[in-house]
């Protein structure tokens, strides 16, 4: 056994310097969103920001935890953490209760805590321990379909929660099977399958038809004309007009109406500034006043007097962009990145897989989270309500990121003792 | 393990990653650095640019009597976002409104914009502000603006005084100090002098949050400015004067226009029916106005000013004076007078034959001024008479006949005096005397603003001259303000020919058979002209001109009674009451006041 400060000892600092900044970032942050004159103190415990203080010890307690717990551990009880959370996502259906829409909360004396915010830990988990197995073969068509239903039982769960943003953050995996020896086709079919989307959106889909029966006519002039090729490319075109028509389907009957016009309202097909582009239109406006520098701490008028709703949490970016400007944003976008390519260095360099892919996973989470969250405020992505890591208001959030986070931290610093 | 060169992969992953943070800083550069639209945008959504109203001036009589001033109102303002779910029936019962007025006027605000607050109920009185006040905390997102309202502590002058009103369209486009709903003067002195009684507006920039809030001065209040209040103005009116004319003539149509001769100040300008300045105020305006605009005996018509009228007889002394000036006559020049058979123009007096001018005036002969008037237009010193003729009109010009004053009365009308041209083109060029022949009695194509009317008398009292007839005398606390109506103007007509004419009107009251000799005042001695006017449509204008005292006089008036008959039963003894309250500060002839004011002929008067 190796002694305590030595577990501690050999922590990546890198990327915890980097965790611990975007933390205290978004502290600051919470504390201009919020600011209130009768309670300037930044320890104020009946302010959000006295509270995200609050969280943030308890988070790196929980991380200090974490890191005592032998490596081993996680691995060998991913199977068992996963089913038990999966439990907690079926018992929110049943008994939770329902906040801002979503039933998604366990309510427990004055807290509120979301199982969805665990549940990307736990498939994280999960899918490692699956994949990490000796000899397990990513071409085949079992193992892909095991670690599918892996990615999709929770997502389906937290869907049937009306959690529509959660449940997307699954998707995300995809990029950690791609890494695992999935084809790298799958990404590139996804990309087309989302541009096809958004043309079917902009225009009507049988123009969109049309135009791919013209470019397969004029491919058939450049390929070999034979039997085969040819009952390819129709059964392609087939299979594209197909998708296409249920693209229409899936946008008019089953997106719900708020959705419909979140995604209406970011093609511009839609504008709506007093209602579902308000969020958009208010966030674009306080990021885009702030100008080069910034406004300067506390001096954003957007965020300070509240015309951006949840300033605190999904639109915290907002108080970053708006007083500190061009720069601050960089600065902040830049350390996401420092963050999350340090942490795809350090598990390329995990002797075993699980805990590779584990740290693939939690870091594609992350970054998930990342791309929605700022590319909502800045207008790039349709509103969907998911936290920025460890710059958004809230203990479930934080601590369930923190969590990946620190049992990744132990995974590396334990890397040497794998065999 | 299968995976042999997938670590390659990794590269692709920080790609894609890589590629995401670069789109972000990308769109953050052209939101943050290359757009400047937002930082206009988030300026809008914070400052709220507050006009400070400034009090409008208030308007004092001449002896410093408040005739106009401010009185707090409050406007009901909606902010829709923060409109509650609340017991709109009790609320409606509060404000004293419909239900359907309710939704309609919320529906409104909220189309303008559910967080910005938009006027949802004005103008409500200090009265009912306390009441409503007291329970509108039941009702979030209602709030109180103050406002101010014009209050008249009398109900006298409304027509001097003229009201203000909210601004139009015409009214923001000619000047852009004015914002929607501002004030402005409609008529009288509070248009005429609108820019010295409306002050400066102030301006205060708040900052606000999302619900409206205030939330303190912008960068403290640097760019604040202070509103200024506008300059209270001092009339010529004497209010207790104009309060008694306005009894004297209440159940009558016509008008009192009196002026000071020495200074032209109007010491009071009735126009009679009026009504009370406080209709035309606050929420009750618009249906007072409507109500006045329709009013068969059309109160809103400012007669003093614009009412025309032939003068009669009161005309026979501006002839007499041209044809003095022009030498056509001399006081002593005699015509006889056949009475009824006289031709063109018969006489409806009985007197000695042939007469002089003194002895024509008191008794009001037409024949003579018919011979007058043709000699003036047939004096040989001119080489024709349409020569003699523009020198009669230039002379009646002097005199303020037929233009207006262009003083500080706005509407003010310039009666009529035909002129050369328009008989030329009446008559193709061939007109004489005898043509024109109504002229010399004051009837015809003449009329006469009781403004001029009274200004007549004052030139008369003047012997020659007179000063525009003007309202306001003085701004209060501003010492280097002067009347720009106080110049001189001479009429042209010696003042030597004026005795004769004072002669004639001294003798109207003193006179044994003067038609006002039952209506002399004590002690005073007053001069004065009746006229009775012929009236297609009516009864004859009873109308009387008259100054006083004779040796210095204080006042000159002109009295027009519209379809009364006799110039001498009601014109006559009003202006000597007139005259008389001005001059001694009240009547003792109690039973001709009461028979004066009780008279009513609007049961008389033919309406339409």
């Amino acid at each position: 056994m190796i002694g305590a400060p030595n577990r501690i000892a050999k922590i990546d600092w890198i990327s915890l310097v980097l965790y611990l900044s975007l933390m205290l970032i978004g502290w600051v942050m919470i504390y201009s969103a919020v600011y209130d004159e009768d309670h300037s103190n930044i320890f104020d415990l009946s302010q959000r920001y006295g509270k995200q203080l609050l969280w943030i010890v308890l988070a790196l307690l929980l991380g200090f935890i974490v890191l005592l717990i032998d490596a081993k551990f996680f691995n060998a009880l991913a199977i068992p953490i996963y089913i038990l959370v999966m439990l907690m996502l079926v018992g929110v259906l049943l008994f939770g209760s329902t906040i801002a829409g979503s039933k998604s909360w366990f309510q427990i004396g004055g807290f509120a805590i979301q199982p969805a915010e665990f549940a990307k830990f736990a498939t994280a988990l999960a899918l490692a321990n699956y994949l990490g197995k000796l000899n397990r073969d990513m071409q085949k068509w079992q193992t892909q379909a095991i670690a599918f239903l892996i990615i999709s039982l929770p997502a389906l769960l937290i869907l049937a929660q009306y959690d529509t943003g959660s449940a997307i953050v699954f998707g995300v995996f995809i990029l950690v099977l791609y890494r695992e020896g999935m084809s790298g086709a799958i990404l590139v079919i996804g990309m087309i399958a989302a541009a096809l989307f958004l043309i079917t959106l902009y225009t009507d889909k049988y123009y969109v038809i049309i135009g791919l029966v013209v470019l397969f006519g004029l491919l058939l002039f450049f390929i070999k004309r034979n039997k085969s090729t040819i009952l390819k490319l129709v059964s392609l075109l087939l299979i594209v007009s197909a998708f296409i028509f249920s693209v229409d389907y899936v946008f008019e009957n089953v997106l719900e109406a708020h959705q419909k016009t979140r995604i209406n309202v970011l093609l511009g097909l839609e504008t709506d500034l007093m209602g579902a582009g308000y969020n958009v239109n208010q966030s674009k406006i306080a990021i885009g006043s702030g100008g080069l520098t910034g406004k300067g701490f506390l001096q954003g008028t957007q965020t300070k007097y509240n015309f951006v709703p949840e300033q605190s949490t999904d639109f915290i970016f907002c108080t970053v962009g708006e007083e500190y400007g061009f720069v601050g944003s960089t600065a902040v976008i830049v350390l996401y990145l420092m963050l999350f390519i340090r942490m795809i260095l350090l598990a390329e360099r995990q002797r075993s897989s699980f805990s590779r892919i584990y740290g693939y996973g939690i870091t594609a989470v992350m970054f998930f989270h990342f791309a929605i969250n700022i590319g909502m405020t800045i207008g790039l992505v349709p509103v969907i309500g998911i936290p920025l890591p460890f710059l958004s208001y809230g203990g479930s959030s934080l601590w369930a990121f923190s969590l990946m986070f620190f049992v990744f931290l132990k995974q590396d610093a334990n890397r040497l003792n794998i065999l | 393990m299968i995976n042999k060169n997938l670590s390659g992969r990794k590269r692709v992953i920080i790609l894609v990653f890589s590629i995401v943070a670069i789109v972000f800083v990308v769109k953050l550069f052209f939101l943050q650095v290359v757009d400047q639209s937002y930082k206009l945008s988030s300026q809008n959504n914070v400052l709220r640019y507050i006009t400070q109203y400034p009090a409008r001036g208030k308007i004092y009589d001449r002896n410093g009597i408040l005739m106009v001033y401010n009185e707090a109102a409050f406007d009901l303002l909606v902010v829709p976002q923060q409109v509650k779910k609340m017991d709109t029936s009790a609320f409606c019962r509060l404000l004293d409104i419909d239900q359907e007025i309710f939704s309609e006027r919320l529906h409104k605000a909220k189309s303008y914009s559910r967080y910005r607050p938009s006027v949802f109920l004005e103008q409500i009185t200090k009265e009912d502000y306390g009441y409503i006040a007291e329970k509108l905390y039941q009702f979030p997102g209602f709030y109180f603006q103050a406002r101010t309202l014009r209050h008249y502590p009398q109900p006298i002058a409304a027509h001097v005084l003229g009201d203000v009103g909210e601004v139009n369209r015409a009214n923001i486009d000619k000047d852009s100090y004015y914002k929607t709903g501002d004030y402005i003067g409609k008529s009288g002195i509070e248009r005429f002098y609108e820019k010295d009684m409306r002050g400066h507006k102030g301006l205060k920039i708040v900052m606000v949050d999302v619900y409206n809030r205030e939330k303190g001065s912008f960068q403290d209040g640097r760019y604040d400015t202070m509103p200024v209040s506008g300059s209270d103005l001092i009339m010529g009116l004497d209010a207790e004067l104009q309060a008694y004319g306005e009894a004297l003539m209440q159940g009558k149509t016509g008008s009192v226009v009196a002026i000071e001769p020495a200074t032209g100040e109007i010491l009071s300008l009735i126009t009679s029916p009026s009504f009370d300045p406080n209709l035309l105020v606050g929420r009750i305006r618009g249906e007072n106005y409507n109500k006045l605009q329709h009013d068969s005996l059309k109160p809103l018509i400012n007669r003093a000013i614009s009412g025309s009228y032939p003068p009669g007889s009161t005309f026979k002394m501006v002839n007499a004076l041209v044809a003095l000036q022009s030498g056509a006559i001399t006081e002593n020049t005699r015509f006889s007078c056949q009475g009824k058979l006289s031709r063109p123009i018969r006489c409806t007096h009985d007197h000695n034959s042939p007469l002089a001018l003194l002895e024509a005036m008191e008794n009001s002969c037409n024949p003579y001024f018919w011979n007058t008037f043709r000699s003036t237009l047939n004096n040989p010193k001119f080489p024709n008479h349409k020569d003699a003729y523009d020198f009669w009109f230039k002379l009646l010009g002097n005199m303020g006949l037929g233009h207006p004053f262009n003083t500080d009365i706005p509407f003010e009308l310039s009666g009529n005096i035909p002129s050369r041209d328009y008989y030329d083109k009446l008559y193709r060029g061939s007109w004489n005397a005898l043509t024109v022949r109504s002229l010399s009695i004051g009837q015809g194509e003449i009329l006469l603003t009781p403004l001029q009317l009274a200004n007549l008398a004052a030139i008369f009292s003047n012997q020659g001259f007179y000063y525009p007839p003007h309202l306001i005398r003085a701004i209060k606390n501003d010492t280097s303000y002067h009347s720009p109506f106080t110049e001189k103007i001479e009429t042209g007509i010696d003042a030597k020919h004026f005795e004769i004419v004072k002669q004639s009107m001294l003798d109207v009251f003193e006179g044994d058979h003067g038609t006002a000799r039952y209506y002399k005042i004590d002690s005073i001695r007053a001069a004065g002209k009746t006229g009775t006017v012929q009236n297609p449509h009516g009864e004859d204008h009873s109308m009387f001109i008259a100054f006083a005292p004779y040796d210095e006089p204080q006042i000159a008036i002109a009295v027009v009674v519209e379809n009364a008959g006799y110039g001498s039963t009601w014109a006559a003894p009003i202006a000597s009451l007139m005259m008389e309250k001005y001059l001694k500060g009240c009547s003792t002839r109690k039973a001709l006041e009461k028979r004066m004011m009780e008279a009513n002929f609007h049961q008389k008067t033919k309406k339409p």
